[in-house]
Order: structure tokens, then C-alpha cells, then sequence
């Protein structure tokens, strides 16, 4: 599959955001993603081309960072954060529970490309624990049942929300999201959850705040 | 001690992340009195603060923007590390998600103090609600003509540019950010030179946490005193303390520097009800785990130093009796080996090693010698390896095996699932699996 005309231009317009273009290379490697759901030999051409680098200069870019996929993720690319403060809390079991229910491991996918599956490290959600992502989107506070509720109804393409921001989407059209192409959502999910709000409350309720502050 | 927010202030009003409600409080009105106060002036005011880096390392703040070299020709960057991905830290997240524009203002306050006129904001790709929520204010910044050409009429242009990584911890690496940013692998620099010299495009450029940049619009408006007011001579300011693992209340709680662990700790609850405290890290997997004796020691730079540890990113870990030490060491010490970037000997190889011998411990067939081979391993790797990842994966396992020693003797028999029954751990034991 060769890449749209339409997302060459995204590409031109990404690097029309930096002082060098090289710069660009992590946004345009994510827009290649929106349009294919990994980086292609294709997506890796484009990028060499319009930023007048090598195919392997190119490549050895996208094969060092992980959200970069050399096979196509899933619809819905599903982390479940392992490192300890989760994996110890509940993300272990989760882990095994929804492996084993869709029958796939790490970095595999499921035969008919709705769901992949990755063991990820801490998601700077550790209050949240234990945390799952669905395409990065926060699936805080998980249990095994509340996991698997959810991987069920994403292969059955039912709505989910994200405990921290917006319906769960594609992985492609989330791609675009970090492209950095604005796609409207920023005020779904709340402003900020329990755990984020918990000092804050505490707080209040001990009639505790800091002194003189302006601003 | 009490809690104190400041950053957190308003986070539970539904429009906290949106121009409108920043500016309901004050929001945009710190640049433009620095913008009349002149940009050494605020250097020599974020100097006098004292406030430090709270990204990990606690470097002055003032005193590395004053290394940014002023007068010379070149374009000057400042680079937002956003890139939060210690395990243990969640605090530039929710601060993200809650209230971008103190970032956003912060931003314009230090690229004008070191006469920068370009800004990069880079974030972890793993957070793309975060992301819209910086992107937003943004734009907002923008709309309202304080980010731009001739900023309030002041002479000072500047663009800001939100730019996502792609998973990679090493990217948190000043250096490897840097190369990151440029569109190549992360991998760190040699230093000298320093980014303040020879850092984005081989310009003179400034790397910063989240946190500190936030943490200008508010030192500026209440001033150096205040600020002072807050913490102790060497560790000053208010700090976002995410406390996370077995407590009651897990989340972030804003506090001045030299609150201690026990009372924090309070404030989240307790650690869960029935339990007990076994270990706990100050801030991050990176920084030495300490064991509940040491929990009266005020969580500032020089406190937690002299009890063996170190603040690091200032988000503490609690776990309780029910976890293994073996299991969490070789969990961390996994994250390390994967997060290597390959760049040199020691670290590449050092924690594959660690994490081959920690994995033959949790699975219940360590050996005694196994233990000095560790040892041996973590002496290769620290102090030797390109850049601090390296001393970061040699840190947990020699404070575990300090405080734990027998559970690594009992690891050369029994595995630790048998051991320690992982279910007893979890937050939903007690229900069903
Ligand atoms: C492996 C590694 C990961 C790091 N990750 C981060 C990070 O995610 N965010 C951050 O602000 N600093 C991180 N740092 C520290 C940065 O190198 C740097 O010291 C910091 O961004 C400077 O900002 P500050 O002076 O405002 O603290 C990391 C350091 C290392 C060695
Ligand atoms: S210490 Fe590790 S992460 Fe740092 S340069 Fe060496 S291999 Fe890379
Ligand atoms: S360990 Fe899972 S979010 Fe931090």
C-alpha cells in the first residue's frame, strides 16, 4: 500500500513546525502509523524522502522507540502496565487473564486484527493502579473482571470511555492525535479524578491551604 | 506539616485546565511583570528562590539558566521535559492534565529570561489525553496573543512547539532528549559540552522538568519570600508528592519539601488497613528503598540523602508485607534492561546479566554466590556506565539486599510466588480471580 497524497502533505505541514526539519522525523513516523497502524517499508520511503534522509536512517529511528509497530497493531492496542508499582498491585494477574482470554502474548494480534496486545511499563499512573492503556488512552484502577468487561466489548465494537479522557478510538486516528493534528477532544473526561484531587480534598477538609498565595 | 496547594490549587474546578479558569485565579499576569522586571532580574530572583530541578536531580534552577550564554548570536531553546516515565513518578501528568497553562506561562517566563525564542514541549506519546490537554493551552496561549510575534507588545517572540516521543525512557536523559528531538535515536551525549552550550541543534539551550517551569508563574507573583516560606535553606518550595502502592488514599498531595514520609503518608490514608509498611522509595525506582524506620525523615534533598537515599522526582512507593522484595527488585530491574539504549558496555550488558540472575531468584533457584555475583555486577555498572541510567539499574538491588537479605537466602529454595502469595498483594484481594 503506498501513502496518500493527503498524508504527505501532513508530513510537509509537520515539518513546517520546527527550525530543522529533521526534527519532525517522531511526529511523522506517529502520522504514518494514522494512516497504516505500524510504520511500513512504504511510511519509512515517504519519511526518507521528504526529510532527504536514508531509508536505513530512517529505519533505525523507528525500530528504537516502541510505540513504533513493524506489524500491524490492532484496532485497539492494549497495554497492561507490569512494572512493579502495578504489576504487583493486580497488573500481573491482569495480565494473565487477558492473554490468556484472547489467546495472544506480548506484541502479538489477534487473527482478526481487532486487538494487540503489549506489556507496558509504568504509564506515570502508578495512583491509579493497576493501570491499563486502550491506544494510550488511561484504563485506571483495573481488576481482572473490569479488563476483561473491557477487551470484550472492544472486539464486539462497543462503546468504551477512557476513566481519563474520551471514548476509546482507533489506534490509527489516536496516532494522528500525537501527530499533533488536532482532533476536538480535548474537554472529554473530567479536568481531574479522585487521585489526582486527593491532597487537594484532604486539604480542604483540614482547613489547610498555602498561606498568602496569589495567582 | 500541612498541606499546602499551590499548583494543585484549583484543580477541582471543571475549566482548571482551560485559559479561563488559569486566569480566574491570576493566571498571565507573572510574564508580564517579569516582562517589566527584565530578564537578568529574573534570573537572579529564580537563583535567590533556590528552587531545584524536580526532575530528579535537584540542580538549581536559576543557576543553570544562568548558564545559558547571553549576548552571543545564536537562537537559544528551552526544551520542557515532559517525558515523565520513572517508574513511581506521576506528578507532571496530572499537573499537565489539570493545569497546563502554569506550564505554558512558566515557558514564556524562562524563554524570555534566557532569551529564548523558541520552546519545545516534549512529551511521553503514551499520554494522549495529556497531550491534547498541552496542546489546548496552547493554542489558547496563542488565540490570547501571549505566545507569538511581539508578546504584548513586549519585542519578545516566542513559538512553542508540543512534540510527542514514541516510548522510550532513556528519552527522559537530557541528552537523549535532545537527539530525540532532532529526529534521531535517544541516545545520551557525551558532556562536556553542556546543552546550555551546545544542546538543541548544537545551540545554547536549557532543559527543564515540568514541575520547575510551573512552579515560575507562582514564584514570580508571590515572590522570593514567600517561596522560602515554603521548605528548608537547601530544599525550598512546595512540591507535588504522588504517593502511590499499598495506601488507602493513593494520589497527589502538594506539600512543602520537608514533610515527612509518615505524615504524608497519613494524608494518604495510611498504608492499607491490616497492613504494615515494608519498604517504601522516596521518588522512584531509581533512588534506594528504605524500610518503615526511616519514615520520619523530612522528604528534602539533604534529608533523604543522609538516610541513604535520595528524593529523586519526589513520588513515593509504600508497599506492604504482602510484597516481595525479590519480585519487585527483579520487576525494576527488568524495566532497566529494556529501557537500555545500547549506547555502552556496561549498562547494556550489566542489566541483562542482573536481570538473568534476579529472574533465576524469583523463580526460586538463586544461589548464594549468585548474590555476590550481583553484587559484582551493580559495582560493574555504577559509576561506569555512559549516563545515569546505568547507576539508576544498579541502585535496587544492593538496598534490597541491605534490608533483606534473608528473603534472597529464602529465594535460593522457594520461589517468590510461594513465598509471598502475589493474590495477598493486589488491590482487589479478598475478591474473587
Ligand atoms: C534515564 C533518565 C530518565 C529521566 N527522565 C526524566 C523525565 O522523565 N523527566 C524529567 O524531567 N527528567 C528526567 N530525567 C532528568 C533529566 O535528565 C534532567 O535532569 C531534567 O529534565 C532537568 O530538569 P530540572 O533541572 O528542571 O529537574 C531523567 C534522567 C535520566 C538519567
Ligand atoms: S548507561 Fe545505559 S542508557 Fe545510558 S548510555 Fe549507557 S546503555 Fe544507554
Ligand atoms: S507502574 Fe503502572 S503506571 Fe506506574
Amino acid at each position: 500500500m503506498s501513502i496518500s497524497e493527503t498524508t504527505r502533505e501532513q508530513a510537509r505541514e509537520i515539518i513546517a513546525r520546527y527550525p530543522q526539519a529533521r526534527s519532525a522525523l517522531l511526529p511523522m513516523l506517529h502520522l504514518m502509523q494514522a494512516e497504516e497502524g505500524y510504520v511500513s517499508a512504504d511510511g519509512i520511503s515517504l519519511c526518507a524522502e521528504e526529510l532527504g534522509l536514508t531509508t536505513a536512517e530512517v529505519a533505525a529511528v523507528a525500530t528504537f522507540y516502541t510505540m513504533y509497530h513493524r506489524k500491524p497493531a490492532g484496532e485497539y492496542h492494549i497495554g497492561v502496565c507490569i512494572n512493579p508499582s502495578c504489576g504487583i498491585l493486580g497488573g500481573d494477574a491482569i495480565w494473565e487473564k487477558v492473554s490468556g482470554r484472547l489467546g495472544i502474548g506480548h506484541d502479538e494480534v489477534t487473527p482478526d486484527g481487532k486487538i494487540s496486545l503489549e506489556r507496558i511499563e509504568c504509564q506515570a499512573a502508578c495512583t491509579h493502579a493497576p493501570v491499563m492503556t486502550a491506544n494510550w488512552e488511561f484504563l485506571d484502577n483495573m481488576t481482572p473482571e473490569s479488563a476483561l468487561d473491557v477487551i470484550e466489548k472492544l472486539a464486539k465494537g462497543k462503546e468504551v470511555i477512557s476513566t481519563r479522557g474520551p471514548r476509546i478510538r482507533t489506534f490509527k486516528e489516536n496516532s494522528l492525535t500525537l501527530a499533533g493534528f488536532n482532533d476536538g477532544l480535548v474537554d472529554d473526561g473530567v479536568q481531574a479524578d479522585e487521585q489526582m484531587l486527593a491532597g487537594l480534598k484532604r486539604a480542604k477538609e483540614l482547613g489547610q491551604s498555602a498561606p498568602g498565595v496569589k495567582i | 506539616m500541612t498541606l499546602t496547594p499551590v499548583l494543585s490549587a484549583h484543580w477541582d474546578e471543571p475549566d482548571s485546565y482551560k485559559i479561563s479558569g488559569y486566569q480566574r485565579h491570576g493566571g498571565y499576569t507573572a510574564f508580564k511583570k517579569a516582562f517589566a522586571t527584565g530578564p537578568d532580574e529574573i534570573i537572579s530572583i529564580v537563583k535567590d528562590s533556590g528552587l531545584r530541578g524536580r526532575g530528579g536531580a535537584g540542580f538549581p534552577t536559576g543557576l543553570k539558566w544562568s548558564f545559558v550564554p547571553q549576548g552571543d548570536d545564536k537562537p537559544h531553546y528551552l526544551v520542557v521535559n515532559a517525558d515523565e516515565s520513572e517508574p513511581g513518578a506521576c506528578k507532571d501528568t496530572p499537573l499537565m492534565m489539570a493545569n497546563p497553562h502554569s506550564l505554558i506561562e512558566g515557558i514564556i517566563i524562562a524563554a524570555y529570561a534566557m532569551r529564548a525564542n523558541h520552546a519545545f514541549i516534549y512529551i511521553r506519546g503514551e499520554i494522549p489525553h495529556v497531550f491534547r490537554r498541552v496542546d489546548n493551552a496552547i493554542r489558547e496561549a496563542y488565540a490570547a496573543g501571549y505566545l507569538g510575534k511581539n508578546i504584548m507588545g513586549s519585542g519578545f517572540d516566542l513559538e512553542v512547539v508540543l512534540h510527542a516521543g514514541a516510548g522510550a525512557y532513556i528519552c527522559g536523559e537530557e541528552t537523549a532528549l535532545l537527539d530525540s528531538l532532532e529526529g534521531r535515536r535517544g541516545q545520551p551525549r557525551l558532556k562536556p559540552p553542556f546543552p546550555a552550550v551546545s544542546g538543541l541543534y548544537a545551540s545554547p539551550s536549557c532543559v527543564n522538568n515540568v514541575e520547575t517551569i510551573a512552579n515560575i508563574p507562582y514564584l514570580i507573583n508571590n515572590g522570593v519570600d514567600w517561596f522560602r516560606s515554603f521548605g528548608t535553606e537547601k530544599s525550598p518550595g512546595f512540591k507535588l508528592f504522588s504517593v502511590s502502592g499499598h495506601v488507602n488514599r493513593p494520589g497527589v498531595y502538594e506539600a512543602p519539601l520537608g514533610i515527612t514520609m509518615r505524615e504524608l503518608l497519613e494524608h494518604a490514608g495510611g498504608v492499607r488497613n491490616g497492613h504494615s509498611v515494608k519498604f517504601w522509595l522516596p521518588g522512584g525506582s531509581s533512588v534506594p528503598m528504605l524500610t518503615p524506620d526511616l519514615l520520619d525523615t523530612p522528604l528534602t534533598y539533604e534529608d533523604i540523602a543522609a538516610a541513604g537515599s535520595m528524593l529523586g522526582t519526589g513520588t513515593p512507593m509504600i508497599f506492604d508485607e504482602t510484597t516481595s522484595v525479590v519480585r519487585a527488585v527483579t520487576g525494576w530491574i527488568s524495566f532497566y534492561k529494556h529501557e537500555s539504549c545500547g549506547k555502552c558496555t556496561p549498562c547494556r550488558e550489566g542489566t541483562w546479566w542482573l536481570s538473568d540472575v534476579l529472574h533465576r531468584f524469583e523463580a526460586g533457584h538463586g544461589t548464594e554466590s549468585d548474590l555476590d555475583k550481583l553484587i559484582e555486577i551493580c559495582e560493574q555498572i555504577a559509576g561506569r556506565s555512559f549516563c545515569a541510567l546505568g547507576d539508576a539499574a544498579a541502585t535496587p538491588f544492593p538496598a534490597a539486599l541491605k534490608y533483606f537479605r534473608d528473603e534472597f537466602i529464602q529465594a535460593t529454595s522457594t520461589p517468590a510466588n510461594v513465598s509471598f502469595d502475589p493474590v495477598a498483594a493486589t488491590v482487589f484481594a479478598g475478591a474473587s480471580l
